[in-house]
């Protein structure tokens, strides 16, 4: 019989292999919104948290969860949504923090305090070129977790993974 | 009334301030002033939207009714909806429209931020979610106050008219009654008269360093607590609710 901690690897495992439906380069578990994975009775329930209260994209995590562990053989299979602790860009590793920058967004300068959401990061590095001198162009982008810059050396426009 | 009832009114309120100012956001889609601000307006419309989805799923289990959150958004009338007068008012020049979202957008930061010491731990959890999203859409509005009103001499003109046309609406957003009263002894809800205090002198600071002179306080509009509306309103939910009125039940 397996143990539970090995299958609960296994299961991690597997959650890793699913991407982030709106950045493909990052998996679920790269961005910490998989929270808790454990069994009740028969039924495994994997806990996530919203990154954003309106992302669009938790409804299609919650399926690929659901369908990745089916297709995997767990019949019974729990998708619940957590609030607390509130989801943050500190949560995202310093590896899927590069696999961002590769794929031409800027990953979330420093830590989530308080005063980077009032303020603006001093410094957010040109994906492209790795030049310092950018500017922001708007505070929202294509997805409620990114803001526009451009880059003033390359002439290039990127997107920013907002740090909240 | 009961703790229950006043719980499940108390998330209408808030779940209706969030959907209705949602809406009126979501309208600017492909209607925005510039591209960026086109973008900025739904990304806030979907944040509030988001929110105003999980209050009405917790009031509709607090109510134990069977009621869904599409229920509660979609089938109630205009006297049921208990959203401010402010949050349904129209989208107006883009001046109007940062003067509504400012003075929402202070008055929720304070709010969410008394929230998160809430005896109700569903509630303290939504608000620990929504308080970053709202201090980010206050730095936002906050920004194009300063930049409006301290700007062009048209701009500064525009956004003065707002803020005198709007000020008549920003008295309610304080208003209590006996849902407040239950809550507030039960230690979940926080007492709108703290939130204010904070929100005048905010404001205050704000527009001060935008030049745009602060309204005297005259007569403030009122009546939403009670479900009474504006005009505006039922225009709002005729269009939102339009789908589920004439095909019950649709889905897709």
């Amino acid at each position: 019989m397996v143990s539970i901690d090995t299958d609960k690897e296994r299961i991690y495992q597997l959650l890793n292999e699913i991407p982030d439906p709106e950045i493909p380069v990052i998996s679920v578990t790269d961005l910490g919104v998989i929270r808790k994975v454990e069994w009740e009775d028969d039924t495994l329930t994997i806990s996530i948290t919203p990154t954003y209260s309106g992302c669009p994209a938790m409804k299609q995590i919650e399926q690929d969860i659901e369908k990745k562990l089916a297709d995997s053989g767990y019949e019974k299979v729990k998708v619940k949504t957590v609030f607390t602790p509130a989801w943050t860009t500190d949560w995202i590793s310093d590896e899927a923090r590069e696999r961002l920058r590769k794929y031409g967004i800027a990953p979330p300068q420093g830590s989530a305090d308080k005063s980077l959401i009032t303020t603006e990061p001093k410094v957010v590095p040109c994906p492209q070129c790795g030049s310092r001198n950018t500017q922001l162009t708007s505070q929202f982008g294509s997805t409620p977790c990114k803001a526009l810059y451009k880059c003033l050396d390359c002439k290039e426009p990127f997107d920013y993974f907002k740090c909240i | 009334m009961d703790t229950k009832e006043a719980l499940f009114k108390y998330c209408l309120r808030l779940a209706d301030n969030n959907l209705v100012l949602g809406h009126r956001l979501s309208e600017l889609c492909s209607n925005g002033p510039i591209l960026e601000e086109d973008i900025a307006t739904t990304n806030i419309a979907l944040d509030l939207i988001g929110q105003a989805r999980h209050l009405y799923q917790y009031a509709a289990e607090v109510e134990g009714k069977g009621r869904t959150e599409d229920d509660l958004a979609y089938k109630r009338a205009e006297r049921e909806f208990y959203n401010t007068l402010l949050s349904e008012q129209p989208n107006g020049d883009f001046a109007v429209t940062i003067a509504r979202q400012f003075f929402i957008d202070v008055f929720d930061y304070y709010f969410y931020k008394e929230l998160l010491n809430s005896k109700d731990e569903r509630l303290k959890e939504l608000a620990a979610r929504a308080i970053k999203e709202v201090t980010y859409h206050l730095r936002h509005s906050t920004q194009w106050i300063l930049r409006l009103g301290d700007g062009t001499e048209e701009s500064h003109k525009r956004l003065q008219t707002a803020v005198d046309g709007l000020w008549m609406y920003t008295g309610e957003l304080f208003e209590m009654n006996e849902v407040d009263e239950i809550l507030i002894k039960e230690g979940i809800a926080p007492n709108l008269n703290d939130i204010k205090t904070k929100w005048e002198s905010k404001v205050s600071e704000v527009l001060a360093e935008s030049t745009i002179t602060k309204p005297e306080d005259g007569w403030m509009q009122t009546g939403s607590r009670k479900g009474m509306h504006s005009e505006h309103l039922g225009y709002i939910l005729a269009e939102m609710q339009y789908l589920q009125r004439a095909y019950p039940d649709a889905q897709w």
